[in-house]
């Protein structure tokens, strides 16, 4: 029989190695942006002082964090809802007998496999004025050339369409999982009352599916505040910071204009809205408990 | 339900199918062809490897594989051994301050490394390892996903299994080893597909911590590479694509289902 302190003892060991990287890597640089959002950037000549609030009060008055932190409200509201709705579709699509359903399944899903950088090279290609693919059928209806990308109004909407089409086959396969867990028992059923297939959806099915709904938007909403591959390779946050998001603009502000202390108060603003999912997540996870 | 509408909701199913295909199908149009047919799509146009060919030898790739493969299977393996050790404290040794200590992990899986780029570049900086393998891979390889995803799967192996092993004077690790690590053996796989697909595939991050072909990655190599301005033509670029994503996409057509069931399983934790 083991004691008591040997238990702590293992315990401790076992964890230690995990431990040490992971308060080097995550718990010590979240409390350290907090801590150097207060300082500002060393300038030669000029050492990294203290200076309280002053990052925050720059942060308030600067127009382009308001209209980057727009950017990624958009950004989420233009992705999340479609690549939900297209996943469920693509699922019972490829849940059903459908003539082909491998194909399909492979043809949703590959995306999912690519690196997003070559995901973005692609489109880029595909968005390029006047000689890519997008150009040449918009010639076709005889429809005047547009740069897609270069123009505010139409570059957040061209990366929201290569973001859902890159996710919705990653959360197709939640679905496809849920669905296949739903009780056969239940479309007989179903049948035998004379329900149709929508009504049998909307009361049956879609209500069923709810926790996959809520654990994929978790994950989406994460995604659209962590991924900025894309932005770095098809538009660098233009024009006119039109397709900057929050992480972009930490990543240009940190490491383009080398300003360590705004950085730093940005990345504060990123973490607490990660940390406001956190809760919320751990209060959904909480409730899922109860329901089952 | 009734044959036209079923025939109706097979044919929208196919032309999402098509549409979801077409940007990959184009890019593979591209790479394979001469570049005065890569906007013209007549069926005779003749097939070609030189694209291909012309990005190998206009940017390190090779060096670039190396790196990637080398960067990928050193932060699976410390992954695996990290995450193990780990995983087996908080499923069998109830600590001193063992509920504290998992929340304190799972506090990775919001603030992900991903987001905490100003500090851990300010951090490799003073450790004095920017530029090299292990900054890019360093905080990714205490993963309080797969601490978590095993510790599910260790907590289901019997206790009795583990007692038995004890009595015949087998030592913590050795148990750990021949009586959690087996059983294990599913997770492990999924674990290990979504670890290389993601890191594979880690893009920001290894941007700011590297600046030199002997530490870029793939796909930091693959955007020097495109976004060179020296006129490089879309073709050689598209080839340049498919190329760094081939061995993931290669990989997931001839697995296809271990893939998937992978994802899905790494997913619903």
């Amino acid at each position: 029989m083991t004691t008591r302190s040997s238990v702590n003892l293992q315990g401790w060991l076992l964890l230690l190695p995990a431990a040490v990287l992971l308060v080097t890597f995550t718990h010590y640089p979240t409390v350290a942006t907090l801590y150097h959002s207060f300082f500002s950037t060393a300038k030669p000549g000029r050492p990294s002082a203290w200076i309280g609030a002053d990052n925050y009060r720059t942060m308030v008055e600067d127009p382009v964090f308001w209209q980057v932190l727009g950017n990624n409200v958009w950004f989420a509201l233009g992705t999340i809802p479609a690549s939900i709705a297209l996943a469920i579709l693509m699922a019972v699509w490829v849940n059903a007998k459908i003539a082909g359903r491998g194909l399909l399944r492979l043809s949703f899903f590959t995306p999912t496999v690519l690196p997003m950088i070559a995901v973005a090279n692609i489109w880029l290609f595909f968005y390029t004025p006047g000689y890519g693919l997008l150009e040449q059928i918009t010639a076709l209806f005889g429809l005047p050339s547009h740069n897609w990308l270069g123009s505010r109004s139409t570059a957040l909407p061209c990366l929201i369409v290569v973001t859902v089409w890159k996710e919705a086959g990653f959360f197709m396969i939640f679905y496809l999982a849920a669905l296949q867990s739903v009780s056969p028992h239940l479309h007989e059923a179903a049948a035998l009352m004379g329900a149709g297939r929508w009504y049998f959806f909307r009361r049956v099915t879609f209500p069923l599916l709810m926790p996959t709904t809520l654990f994929v938007l978790i994950n989406a909403i994460i995604n659209s505040f962590r991924l900025v591959d894309h932005i770095v390779v098809m538009t660098k946050g233009g024009p006119d910071n039109a397709t900057a998001l929050l992480l972009y603009y930490i990543y240009d502000v940190g490491f383009k204009f080398w300003d360590a202390g705004y950085a730093a108060a940005l990345t504060l603003v990123l973490l607490v809205i990660l940390a406001a999912f956190a809760i919320g997540q751990f209060l959904f996870l909480d409730r899922r408990v109860h329901y089952q | 339900m009734s044959r036209p509408a079923r025939t109706l909701e097979t044919i929208a199913a196919w032309l999402l199918g098509l549409l979801w295909a077409l940007p990959l199908a184009y890019a593979v149009w591209t790479a394979f062809h001469p570049a005065q047919y890569s906007t013209r799509f007549v069926p005779w146009a003749p097939l070609t490897l030189a694209n291909f060919a012309k990005a190998w030898d206009a940017a390190p790739f090779a060096r670039y594989f190396i790196n990637t493969t080398l960067l990928v299977t050193l932060i699976l393996a410390a992954q695996l051994v990290l995450c193990t050790l780990a995983a087996y404290a908080f499923a069998r040794f109830s600590f001193r301050g063992h509920e504290i200590a998992f929340l304190l992990v799972l506090v990775q899986l919001m603030i992900m490394p991903d987001v905490l780029i100003v500090e851990n570049y300010r951090t490799m900086s003073r450790l004095g390892i920017l530029d090299t393998l292990s900054a890019i891979g360093l905080p990714y390889m205490a993963s309080a996903f797969g601490i978590f995803l095993l510790r599910q799967t260790f907590k289901t192996v019997p206790k009795e299994l583990d007692e038995a092993a004890r009595v015949e004077g087998a030592g913590m690790l050795e148990v750990l080893w021949k009586v959690y690590v087996p059983l294990a053996r599913p997770v492990y796989l999924a674990y290990a597909l979504v670890s290389i697909s993601y890191h594979w595939n880690n893009f920001l991050w290894p941007l700011i911590v590297t600046n030199s072909v002997s530490s870029r990655p793939l796909t930091v190599g693959l955007q020097v590479f495109s976004s060179g301005d020296q006129g490089i033509d879309w073709s050689i670029i598209t080839a340049a694509t498919l190329m760094t994503s081939a061995p993931l996409l290669v990989g997931f057509l001839l697995f296809q289902r271990q893939f998937v069931q992978s994802f899905m399983r790494a997913g619903i934790r």
